[in-house]
């Protein structure tokens, strides 16, 4: 059994091809691009509400994709801008949903905190942060009754983590041996509040030894970590052993909204998590060394600011939902 | 000195069982704590214990004898040397169906017969004239109805607190779990929150989960997903996830379970857009409902009723019986006001118009059904005819079913009214306990028909 480990063990690191490392980057580069700009819209009152940038965060997301297969669904809660791009949706639908414009993947009703895509298996984008456990579980259910294979998997952070909720989820997903992976995306911070003083146990992946859930903790700043481990989860899941929880540690940029100074922590330990882990960075100097030309590199953003720059347009150009759509999909 | 051993109730509820059988013989020696027999509803079985010593003089009641009355004599124990034999005459008949009375009870139980046949109940205009009636409980009718659905569509399916093994708290899963197995039919640990929002997760998929609670008393650690997971999620999705789920269980008071079990959220869940909410009153409306919010693609509240289980009432003998959801039924017509309900307030409304029938006035019942959307078309027709309503609902006042009723009426109706709307209610306190407490702080026949007269100004 995995967690015979303990967990605690680093997983192995997954050897990614160079086309892999490539892709990782573009999908990286594609989430940090769009929510820094899905910032500047915010600060422009383009985007209100809340909006909970992803920065930082961008490994676990990418990496739990390529680990994944067409037709696993995802599900994660409000911080999920991330998590639909890595899902292959729209960035103009996505953005324009931010924007509260018609054209928006939820018609401008969800928010950037409240978006789906049933073509392309993304379940939410939930703002109760605890729902993923649940709601994830439960699409595992279908699969399993359903045995086609498919593996659920369902983020949430540390803060999250300890709603009870969350374990009556863990308690029936191991009972019923359900293939759904866990992911606590642990970047330290439950809004303004520390792991340690929200949380007796901080080493988050512990708690899956209560439930008999194989569990590992991950770097979730390395791409290559989070892929391995993720492989090894779904793959457990898939082959009918019933749950298997990861704790990704990561780290986020970015105030938990875009309301939030982020006093609660030092200017300091930022600047050394963003020149010393970041994700992206990583990925760049291991392709550089590995003989890609910094011209290649480049080309990668531009085409992702083009992108970007694209679903900005889309956004800022379409028009609010028809008052009509005040009362339509209110029930079927 | 002899002892009658009476027949014990199973539950606060129950009216009348079956003595399964004797395990002890007449003549033979029992000591406290022997099981002497077992007895049966259609809910539980239950092992009766002797709660003296002496020997087991006479048998009342034979063994496998059903609609055996609580509190009937079944038994008699003798002391120890006393002659059983001469144990005779001293003992009120014991009561068996056959017996007169015995048979009354159990019709009146069953189903109270018109006294006056001076306005019947038509009948459902969903219900064809020709179509045979199967008299059944509402446990049994809620039962069918998903068995029914489940055996259409494989993807139903329904899980909750001791809906398999234990054949469910009140027996509505019973059979299930034998018919359709541990893959469809799940028990649930003691997780309300947790399951609940499995099932949502569920339904996004594609399923169509039956969530049973054990009572809706504890969907309040649920709530969180029937609102904010279940209900909003098709507006927030711009119309791409549908929830197609039923939270079903029994609402409300039950009886002498004091105040954290007799809760009716009926009020609670009709406020909520994107649920569907029924709260049926009798065993056919039960099921065509039930069949009805199990084909929706919509979250439905399915509020049962733990009196109302047990009692019987005609189902129509139709292969597909699916009623139409947020329409209304006349439960009886009537001129001269209109009485407004659904649940277990029906009871009171249609024994109320019972009553005032005999003082010469003709109420119009009007069974809701659904609550969420609510048929106030139906209301507004009635009451512009009666120029009076009364709404009746054993939930607390303020912000009430009936509230909303009211306001509905004086909004759409209020050139028709002669009087104020007036409602009947539980009354704003948490559920007593005692006896007398609980049955004044829950509505009555004499309330509603107190309500109808001040209405018609009619002492």
């Amino acid at each position: 059994m995995a967690n015979e480990t303990d967990g605690a063990q680093p997983a192995p690191i997954a050897e990614l091809s160079r086309e892999q490392e490539l892709s990782a980057l573009r999908d990286m580069l594609l989430i940090r691009r769009f929510e820094e700009k899905a910032g500047q819209l915010y600060g422009m009152g383009v985007i209100a509400g809340f909006c909970h940038l992803y920065i930082g965060q961008e490994a676990v997301v990418v990496g739990v994709r390529m680990a994944s297969r067409e037709g696993d669904q995802f599900t994660t809660s409000y911080r999920d801008h991330g998590h639909m791009l890595a899902m292959g949706m729209d960035p103009k639908g996505v953005m324009a949903e931010l924007a509260g414009k018609r054209g928006g993947i939820s018609k401008g009703k969800g928010g950037s905190m409240h978006m789906f895509s049933r073509e392309k298996n993304f379940f939410g984008g939930h703002g109760i942060v605890g729902a993923p456990a649940p709601i994830g579980a439960g699409i595992a259910f279908a699969n399993a009754y359903r045995g086609d294979g498919r593996v659920s998997i369902t983020f949430f952070g540390e803060g999250a983590a300890n709603q009870g909720q969350v374990y009556e989820s863990f308690n029936i997903a191991a009972l019923w041996r359900l293939p759904v992976v866990f992911i606590i995306e642990n970047n330290r911070y439950a809004m303004g509040t520390a792991i340690n003083r929200a949380t007796a146990q901080t080493e988050c992946f512990r708690r899956g030894a209560a439930f008999a859930i194989p569990a590992r903790q991950v770097d979730g700043m390395d791409v290559r970590a989070v892929k391995a481990a993720a492989d090894e989860a779904i793959e457990w899941c898939r082959s009918g052993k019933g749950p298997y929880l990861l704790e990704v540690l990561t780290y986020r940029y970015r105030g938990h909204s875009m309301s939030d100074p982020a006093k609660y922590r030092s200017k300091e330990e930022v600047e050394r998590m963003r020149e010393e882990h970041d994700p992206i960075e990583q990925v760049r100097i291991r392709l550089l060394a590995a003989g890609v030309s910094e011209d290649e590199l480049k080309k990668i953003d531009a085409s992702v600011r083009k992108i970007v720059a694209e679903a900005v347009d889309f956004a800022t150009s379409d028009r609010e939902p028809d008052p009509s759509e005040l009362y339509t999909d209110v029930v079927a | 000195m002899s002892i009658n051993v009476l027949m014990p109730a199973l539950s606060p509820t129950m009216e009348h069982g079956k003595l399964a059988k004797w395990l002890k013989n007449e003549g033979d020696k029992v000591k406290s704590g022997d099981v002497i027999a077992e007895i049966e509803t259609d809910k539980a079985t239950m092992e009766v214990e002797a709660v003296d010593e002496g020997v087991l003089a006479r048998i009342l009641v034979p063994g496998g004898t059903e609609n055996v009355a609580v509190n009937t004599p079944i038994a008699v124990i003798a002391e120890d040397g006393e002659d059983a034999t001469a144990i005779e005459s001293t003992l009120p008949p014991p009561k068996l169906p056959g017996d007169s009375d015995a048979a009354q009870t159990a019709a009146s139980v069953a189903a109270p017969a018109p006294k006056q046949a001076a306005a019947p109940a038509p009948r459902a205009p969903e219900i064809p004239s020709d179509v045979t009636m199967i008299p059944m409980t509402m446990r049994e009718a809620l039962r069918d109805a998903m068995a029914e659905e489940m055996r259409r569509d494989s993807g139903v399916f329904v899980m909750g607190e001791e809906v398999g093994e234990y054949q469910g708290a009140y027996k509505v899963t019973q059979g299930l779990l034998q018919e359709f197995g541990a893959q469809r039919v799940l028990d649930t640990p003691i997780t309300e929150y947790g399951f609940a929002g499995i099932g949502v997760g569920a339904a996004f998929a594609g399923l169509r989960p039956i969530v049973e609670f054990m009572t809706f008393n504890f969907s309040m650690q649920a709530i969180d997903h029937i609102v904010n997971s279940a209900a909003k999620t098709l507006y927030m999705s711009g119309g791409q996830i549908h929830s197609p789920i039923v939270f079903r269980g029994a609402n409300g008071a039950a009886a002498r379970v004091g105040a954290q079990h007799s809760q009716d959220f009926s009020a609670w869940y009709s406020s909520v857009p994107g649920l569907i909410v029924m709260a049926p009153s009798n065993a056919s409306d039960a099921k065509g409902l039930l069949k009805a919010a199990i084909r929706s693609d919509n979250p439905v509240v399915f509020l049962e009723n733990e009196i109302l289980y047990g009692k019987t009432g005609d189902v129509p003998a139709l292969e597909d019986f699916v009623l139409p959801i947020g329409k209304a039924r006349i439960a009886r017509a009537g001129t001269d006001v209109t009485l407004v309900s659904f649940s277990i307030g029906m009871t009171y409304a249609l024994a109320a118009a019972e009553e005032l029938a005999k003082d010469g006035i003709e109420a119009e019942v009007i069974d809701l059904r659904t609550l969420r959307p609510m048929d106030t078309a139906s209301i507004i027709e009635s009451v512009k005819k009666t120029g009076r309503c009364v709404a009746i609902e054993e939930g607390w006042p303020q912000n009430g079913v009936t509230a909303q009723i009211a306001a509905v009426v004086q909004e759409e109706a209020f050139d028709y009214l002669d009087a104020p709307v007036a409602r009947v209610t539980g009354k704003d306190v948490p559920m007593p306990y005692a006896a007398n407490l609980e049955k004044l702080a829950l509505p009555s026949t004499a309330e509603v028909v107190a309500a109808a007269k001040a209405v018609l100004y009619r002492t």
